[in-house]
């Protein structure tokens, strides 16, 4: 029976392990405010992960040179732990928990993506811990009631409406025929849902309804029927993927669309990677660098563009704007709330009502930012050179809007 | 009392204790069981019988799907939970989520275990690698589909009813799941303990050895496979049902029919074990999970490669797994004779 | 279900022609695989991880200014090598052994692959831009992009090189005798561990022909692998082993099937569809077999 012994020390050794590795709590060790998050490092949402990490990374750095966090008269520097969610919504809930119950953690910030948001946000309601978010757009994450989550960006359904909306004003207020094909997600399958109401808000038909699985790259089929049925509008929303394959596609089998509306385009950098082919998309974005807002921290969406570009070596999508605003709130919320207390940092989040340099910040009972509207870009080519350029809403618009799309034979 | 009782009693005890013990690794535990029990159910088709299937995966999206959707329909209207943008919120009282509960967790196991039976002979009559590519295509398929079917929330996914607010904090749910899934593991493990002891066992092995001489034996080798797969998949919808109420999100790839992650990991785990033995699947499957959780947040980035660097090395260099290994290095301690000069006469013979 | 298909029969052209262009570029992969798996014995998981790589080589090309296309002669011969070496490191460890265990070795090396390529290239989709323009045909109601006829049409000549080479040169030769008899392949004086490691060199080299035809018909990334090696498995089961034609022509009827449950079950059951009839013809094939067994008694 020697070999159950050999099991049983091994069982031992096992708990000695885990006894030798029991948890700190660490919420405020010293004069350090420990945030924990779980970002994607690897897998598929591996790039925006790392927006998102840089985000917080450079707002974190940059609180803490301005002389970090005060509370109760004494100044605190903010750390984060990461663990990685490998992209997967199963191991980020996971990870949630282990923030919570292994380290200690009182304070979360949120993953990329919104599958793995509504993964985490069951774990953190349930233990009564913060966590504001910068990448979770479901607006399925606003209508459970949880009172632990907020969110620095708009809402997911938000996304695309004001396309439809532009779309039936240039048909002069009459009603349009859309086609659209949104991946099977979280994130996509709720822009389709204000598409949905758009449409029936302006008692517009849906004529192509298509889901795209996750796997796919080839969208022929879908571009087909547009062909055939020839809408007056065409909304892509799938990621990075979606987007890239959608306009590759598009341009190779010429299919004219009066307005094409997106998501995900300065992520996927649309603009750079198919250039010309890519002009006159409209794009759904949380932030660009244009608009005119500002804070103590970052100084203006200009600045905070170059100094990130200067930290990292690229121009910061709007999913690392929108990660570092989420510290700003966080930095907002423990001085308001002058405590470490979670219950009192929950009322002062509750009660956020700022300007970041991305944008303003105040939250509804859901959690949701309701403060900052979406902008819309259109991809812009002067001669070879592509860009995103703002077209609504008009307030910040430096470009006019180039309807209806000319088409491929013009080109 | 003998030496092998009071061991069993020991561990027992260990894992009753946990809870008091490391309070805050209840819910990191609980998945360890869940694994142990994955990994178990695998190597009945896997070590047991030499069916190697990637498809076991399959049951257990199915279990978490079904068992949250029993215990959301028989209160509230399933479309409406699920409806994209979860428009209406519905709370479960304590009678509501238990009885659901429990429900859900029943036929988690009986829905899985019954289209287990139904596919069966059509699926474990292929061979070898057939098998293998059919199971991975099945499997797949399924998470495919089941992100394709609005009721149960296609690609947004569901959330399983959360626990009732009135009773207790989160310190009892932990508490609650990490003794169901304690008890799933050893009911699993004891329930094959005993199946390997018997006929049921001994076919196994014959087919596992050679198909074609224990079906000439007048063996209907199809009924005891069939029954081998009923059985892992019973163990396995049960396992998925746990699971899909513990991380209280269903995704249809990633975590339902997450063939990536826990798909892999129960081939891995019990062939790191040693596949074929009762003691190899859940040795593989805690070292396993100690080394993912110990090392893997060193890593951030890495784990992927260290993943399958790990595969390939277990596969190359061990494909006897720990078991093995030890077997190997004390074959007494297996009940197992050596007759020295009969292995000397042989290595003098290679 | 849909059927605008029926409505609009134009689709259905768009639709056959989309699918045999999809298809004569999986069968080319499926070839790989069949070569493999007869020499070998081998089921080679990590296959689409070699597509994969493969189109990064040409979209580097592209990344630094050649024209894409030219992948079609850089990445074979990049990939040959990488093959070559996983075949030193790895597959000559699996070769006889339980196919089980080159599964799964072979699937641990696509783990790693992919993770590695996520280093190496982010995980961002990325394409490479060929700019070959498109043909259109019965009054612009059909479009063909021209790359995906330059990738049809690159697919089938390096599938006939690759039958005159097996069929002429000395090498082919010993590689068909080690596909038939391994061990009288041996006697007669074949370096047996030299084919195996060609042979895997040449379907890596298969798998970047391909790779670089995907980069510029479709979408790169990193973790996109998998369905191209299940597609090639499906193929060549249904086709047999060594039996070219039959590749040729189950990959284009894959890619038909594929389009038209596209159309007709929807975009979402798409991937669902692939893999059921998989299952569906594993299934069938069993039953098929076990009906000759049953004469046979």
């Amino acid at each position: 029976m020697n070999i159950l012994k050999k099991i049983f020390s091994f069982f031992v050794s096992i708990s000695l392990v885990l006894f030798f590795t029991l948890p700190i709590q660490s919420k405020v060790v010293g004069d350090t405010i420990v945030l924990g998050a779980a970002v994607s490092l690897t897998g598929k949402y591996s790039t925006n992960g790392e927006h998102t990490k840089n985000g917080y990374n450079m707002a974190v750095q940059r609180i803490n040179d301005m002389g970090g966090v005060t509370v109760g008269g004494k100044s605190y520097k903010l750390d984060i732990i990461y663990y990685d969610d490998e992209s997967d919504s199963g191991r980020a809930a996971q990870l949630a928990e282990r923030l919570i119950k292994q380290d200690g953690v009182q304070f979360m910030l949120g993953p990329y993506s919104s599958g793995l948001t509504k993964a985490m946000a069951p774990v953190t309601e349930e233990n009564q811990i913060p966590m504001v978010e910068a990448n979770g757009a479901s607006r399925s994450l606003f209508t459970k009631g949880y009172k632990y989550l907020f969110a620095v960006l708009s809402a997911a359904n938000q996304y695309l409406e004001v396309a439809i909306d532009l779309a039936v004003e240039k048909n002069g207020g009459n009603p349009v025929n859309i086609a659209m094909a949104f991946e099977q997600d979280a994130f996509s399958q709720d822009v389709r849902i204000g598409v949905v109401e758009a449409a029936e808000r302006t008692g517009s038909t849906i004529i192509i309804d298509d889901k795209l699985p996750k796997e796919l790259n080839d969208m022929a089929a879908t571009l087909a029927k547009v062909k055939a049925t020839k809408p007056d509008v065409l909304v892509v929303s799938g990621h990075s993927k979606g987007a890239l394959t959608a306009i590759r596609q598009i341009a190779e089998m010429k299919v004219d669309v009066p307005m094409l509306a997106m998501t995900h385009c300065d992520a996927s950098k649309l603009a750079k990677q198919h250039g010309k082919n890519a002009e006159y998309a409209l794009c759904a974005a949380q932030w660009h660098k244009t608009l005119s807002y500002s804070d103590s921290f970052f100084g203006d969406g200009q600045q905070f563009d170059k100094e990130f570009t200067d930290l990292y070596g690229y121009a910061p999508p709007y999913q690392a704007a929108e990660s570092a605003a989420a510290l700003l709130v966080y930095k907002a919320a423990f001085e308001q709330a002058d405590s470490f207390d979670k219950e009192k940092v929950r009322d002062a989040l509750a009660q956020t009502d700022m300007q970041t340099f991305y944008g303003n910040i105040k939250f509804s009972d859901a959690g949701q930012n309701i403060a900052k509207p979406m902008v819309l870009f259109q991809v812009r080519c002067e001669g070879d050179e592509c860009a995103n350029r703002v077209v609504a809403p008009t307030k910040w618009a430096s470009h006019e809007l180039v309807h209806p799309t000319p088409s491929w034979s013009t080109r | 009392m003998n030496q092998k009782a009071i061991l069993y009693l020991a561990l027992l005890a260990f894992g009753i204790a946990v809870p008091f013990m490391f309070p805050a690794y209840k819910l990191q535990i609980s998945i360890m069981w869940i694994l142990v029990v994955l990994s178990l159910t695998w190597d009945v088709q896997g070590g047991q019988m030499g069916y190697n299937t990637f498809g076991n995966i399959m049951f257990f999206g199915l279990g978490m799907y079904i068992c949250s959707s029993f215990q959301i329909g028989i209160f509230f209207p399933l479309a409406e939970w699920t409806a994209s943008g979860g428009e209406k919120t519905f709370i479960h009282t304590p009678t509501q989520f238990f009885q659901g509960f429990f429900i859900g967790i029943i036929f988690a196991g009986i829905i899985p275990a019954l289209v287990a039976a139904i596919i069966g002979y059509g699926i474990l009559g292929l061979r070898g690698h057939y098998f293998a590519i059919c199971t991975l295509g099945l499997a797949i398929a399924a998470g495919e589909l089941a992100g394709g079917i609005e009721l149960v929330g296609a690609g947004q996914g569901m959330t399983s009813p959360p626990w009732p607010k009135n009773i207790g904090d989160t310190e009892l749910r932990s508490e609650f799941f990490y003794y169901i899934c304690f008890v799933l593991m050893i009911s699993t493990f004891l329930f094959l303990r005993w199946a390997y002891t018997t006929r049921f066992g001994l076919v196994l092995n014959a087919i596992r050895d050679n198909e074609d001489k224990a079906e000439a034996m007048g063996i209907n080798t199809m009924r005891y496979k069939i029954s081998g797969w009923v059985v892992s998949a019973f163990f396995v919808g049960i396992a998925g049902g746990l699971m899909g109420n513990m991380i209280g999100y269903i995704e249809p790839v990633e975590t339902a029919f997450a063939g990536r992650t826990f798909g892999v990991f129960m081939v891995v785990m019990a062939i790191l074990g040693g596949k074929g033995t009762l003691w190899g699947p859940v040795i593989g499957a805690i070292a396993f999970h100690i080394f993912k959780e110990g090392f893997w947040t060193f890593f951030l980035g890495w784990q992927y490669v260290a993943l399958g660097a790990l595969i390939v090395i277990v596969v190359i260099f061990f494909p006897e797994g720990i078991m093995g290994w030890l077997r190997e290095k004390y074959p007494d301690r297996f009940g197992e004779v050596i007759d020295e000069e009969d292995r000397k006469a042989q290595v003098e013979l290679k | 279900m849909d059927f605008l298909i029926f409505q609009i029969p134009i689709l259905m052209v768009q639709a056959s022609i989309d699918g045999i262009l999809l298809g004569i570029l999986f069968a080319l992969i499926a070839y790989g695989m069949a070569l493999q798996w007869g020499v070998m014995n081998i089921i080679n998981i990590a296959q689409g991880e070699l597509v994969i790589l493969g189109g990064y080589i040409a979209y580097f090309m592209y990344v630094i200014g050649i024209h894409p296309a030219f992948g079609i002669i850089v990445s074979p011969i990049i990939m040959y090598f990488v093959g070559w070496s996983l075949y030193k490191l790895v597959i000559n460890r699996v070769v006889d052994r339980d196919l089980f265990i080159s599964i799964l070795a072979t699937f641990g090396i696509s783990i790693l692959t992919q993770q590695l390529m996520n280093f190496a290239f982010g995980s961002d989709v990325v394409i490479a831009q060929s700019n070959f323009g498109t043909t259109m045909l019965f009054n612009y109601m059909v479009t063909i992009p021209n790359s995906k006829l330059f990738a049809a049409v690159v697919s089938i000549i390096f599938a006939i090189l690759l039958v005159l080479y097996m069929r002429r040169s000395k090498l082919g030769r010993a590689i068909r005798a080690t596909a038939q008899n391994p061990r009288a392949a041996k006697i007669l004086g074949v370096d047996t561990e030299k084919v195996y490691a060609a042979t895997f060199g040449i379907n890596a080299a298969l798998c970047g022909v391909a790779g670089s035809l995907i980069a510029i018909t479709f979408t790169l990334h990193p973790y996109v692998g998998l369905p191209y090696t299940v597609r090639s498995f499906m193929i060549v089961i249904i086709a047999g082993l060594g039996n070219l034609p039959g590749v040729a022509l189950s990959g284009m009827g894959l890619g038909v099937f594929e389009e038209f449950s596209d159309y007709i079950f929807g975009t979402e059951f798409r991937i669902a569809a692939v893999f059921l009839l998989l299952v569906f013809i594993l299934v069938y094939r069993r039953f098929k077999l076990s009906r000759k067994r049953e004469y046979l008694k």
